[in-house]
């Protein structure tokens, strides 16, 4: 089973440093871990320092996998400028690093990708003429065909519709249950990381402030050091912890 | 009742989800056959328009007569073996070999610096060309002390090369963005262009005229060992180039994007702007400044292929082999008896055919 682990990771850009000693517990396969914390936290950076975009001190442990490129990432930016169709451009992902031609399973892989974010419909439409959420469906599904066995994803439902955003989580956590998929998360909704994740690391200024449990690193008291909210778990009639916001502090 | 609702409801959305699954894969299907029909026609309009490029000149041939030159040349006459193969060959096939590889270099300029305006031409590779043939024609000056009957082809590289080198170089500070590069190419086409009219101030008014004709891009220049030079870094260039074939695809979904998928873009850039800077400037330091083919010939293999570098790539070639050659067809019939320098009716006719594409497809080609 693939495993993750950070030890002391930092990242700078130049010589403005971004993250400091980032350490962490061994994540494993079947867990989604949610990555936590304001705007200009460094979660992005922390996305690039792991896929090894950014060099910097500290070691980035995988262990457990023999595939080439085991970590799959879907960024931020959705770029749709290309003439390309949705079809298209989710193969294009698939056959980096492989020939030029297309064999019948890496289609296979693009209609399982398409399928398992619904948007096989989508197949036909240009990239270009897709709505935000749309083409941040296309960005999972370019992630996903990879096959990565650690999926990173940043920010995915920032553009997504409520029933979209807990479609794309539940089929995260289905992609963690049934392959054993280790994901990562960048998320705002801290109601959605309490609910989908297993795990979760809280970002701020480039340091982890904390990292285990989700509903040990979702507490008043941090919410209230991080985010300068006030805010309140409860559990809900289903006994699953909520997270209920009073006021910006 | 309710729960074989629900399962009914269920299978529908199964089979709708896989029939929008079979739907996606039989377009790409169809969309494969019709870019590879596409590039047939492409090959064979190219195919008819060299037999019309050299059936034309003061002695004219039909067709037919052409074609058996082509495949048969024992059975015709000598005369015509002689004009068709020594004279009219080199410069037809100099026009598809300029013409693809101008466009092949503008295609991946615009590629891997996401801009629709980047080609030889804007980023002052063409315009640095003309200012090393300038410095031979008016002045004489080698710039590098070889061949002396090629001083114009050798000067017109050699700064070409120094051009693309100059701005690669400025690329790689720290800080310089793909829109910086191009601002970089547009300083070179002024810089440059202040420096050739300098040269054509202080020089004498013959080779003012000569430096005026070259820089209007003349296939007449042509020459088998030039054709063959020009074909061998152009049949090197494309495997090279088809190998990066997806990464070159994935460069136009941005730099993020690309890098997501396992693409180092930094590198790539340097590779492809290295590999393309040579294509180009060994296609204008033999044939002078051809416009536009380098910008209109890749768009018009995007309007009819998209961006699949498994068909752009080849598709952008063969768009501009064939805009140069049926250019090359109108320069010698507008005024009989003349042949109008080809760089005048690249613009001239390519230009609004160009515009026309663009106005009327229904979709943004960029």
């Amino acid at each position: 089973m693939v495993t993750l682990q950070l030890n002391r990771v930092s990242a700078r850009y130049g010589r403005q440093p971004i993250l400091e000693g980032i350490t962490t517990p061994c994540f494993q396969g079947g867990q989604i871990v949610a990555l936590l914390g304001p705007n200009a936290a460094g979660k992005s950076t922390l996305f690039r320092r792991i896929l090894g975009l950014l060099k910097g001190e500290g070691e980035v442990i995988i262990s457990g996998t023999s595939a080439e490129r085991p970590v799959g990432y879907m960024p931020q930016d959705t770029g749709a400028k290309a003439v390309l169709t949705v079809y298209e451009s989710v193969l294009l992902a698939r056959m980096q690093g492989r020939g030029l031609k297309v064999q019948p399973e890496d289609l296979a892989q693009v209609d399982r990708a398409l399928e398992e974010l619904s948007i096989a419909a989508l197949g036909e439409r240009d990239i270009g003429d897709l709505s935000g959420g749309q083409r941040q469906l296309v960005s999972a599904a370019q992630a996903l065909v990879q096959e990565p066995e650690i999926l990173m994803l940043d920010e995915p439902t920032s553009a997504l519709d409520l029933n979209r955003q807990i479609s794309l989580l539940t089929v995260l956590r289905r992609l963690a249950d049934e392959r054993q998929m280790l994901i990562l998360v960048a998320l705002h909704d801290l109601g959605h990381a309490l609910r989908f994740a297993d795990a979760a690391m809280l970002l701020e200024n480039g340091r982890l402030i904390a990292c285990g449990p989700t509903a040990e690193v979702i507490t008043p008291s941090l919410l209230r050091q991080v985010y300068q909210v006030a805010a309140r778990i409860e559990p809900c009639s289903k006994g699953q912890p909520q997270l209920i916001v009073e006021a910006a502090i | 009742m309710t729960t074989d609702t629900q399962v009914s409801e269920t299978k529908v959305s199964e089979t709708e989800v896989s029939e929008h699954v079979s739907q996606g894969r039989a377009f790409y299907h169809s969309q494969v056959f019709r870019r590879q029909m596409i590039l047939v026609a492409l090959v064979l309009a190219l195919f008819f328009s060299l037999c019309v490029d050299l059936a034309l000149g003061p002695a004219r041939y039909s067709l037919g007569e052409v074609v058996a030159a082509l495949f048969t040349p024992d059975n015709v006459s000598q005369q015509a073996r002689v004009i068709l193969w020594e004279i009219r060959m080199p410069v037809a096939l100099m026009a598809l070999v300029v013409g693809a590889s101008l466009s092949v270099a503008g295609a991946q300029m615009q590629t891997i610096l996401s801009n629709p305006l980047a080609s030889p031409f804007t980023l002052g590779i063409s315009a640095g060309a003309s200012f090393g043939a300038a410095l031979g024609l008016a002045f004489g000056v080698a710039i590098v002390p070889a061949a002396i009957e090629f001083v114009v082809p050798i000067n017109a590289f050699v700064m070409a090369m120094f051009t693309a080198f100059l701005i690669h170089a400025l690329s790689l500070k720290r800080g310089v963005t793909v829109e910086t590069i191009v601002l970089l190419g547009i300083a070179m086409v002024f810089i440059f262009n202040s420096l050739m009219a300098l040269i054509q101030f202080f020089a004498s008014q013959e080779a003012v005229s000569a430096v005026v004709f070259w820089t209007m891009g003349s296939l007449t220049k042509a020459t088998w060992p030039k054709f063959w030079i020009a074909l061998s870094i152009l049949a090197l260039s494309m495997p090279l180039l088809a190998r990066h074939g997806w990464a070159l695809t994935a460069m136009r979904l941005g730099d993020a994007k690309a890098e997501s998928m396992g693409v180092n873009p930094r590198a790539l850039r340097l590779e492809v702007l290295v590999l393309v800077s040579l294509l180009a400037a060994i296609a204008v330091a033999f044939v002078g400044t051809i416009g536009f083919i380098g910008l209109v010939g890749p768009h018009i293999a995007r309007i009819l292929l998209g961006e699949d570098q498994r068909f752009f790539l080849p598709g952008s070639a063969l768009c501009g082999a064939l805009i140069l050659s049926v250019g090359s067809v109108i320069s010698k019939i507008i005024i009989p008896g003349t042949i109008i320098p080809i760089g005048i009716i690249t613009s001239l006719v390519g230009i609004p055919f160009f515009l026309f594409l663009v106005l009327n497809h229904k979709k943004a080609s960029w």
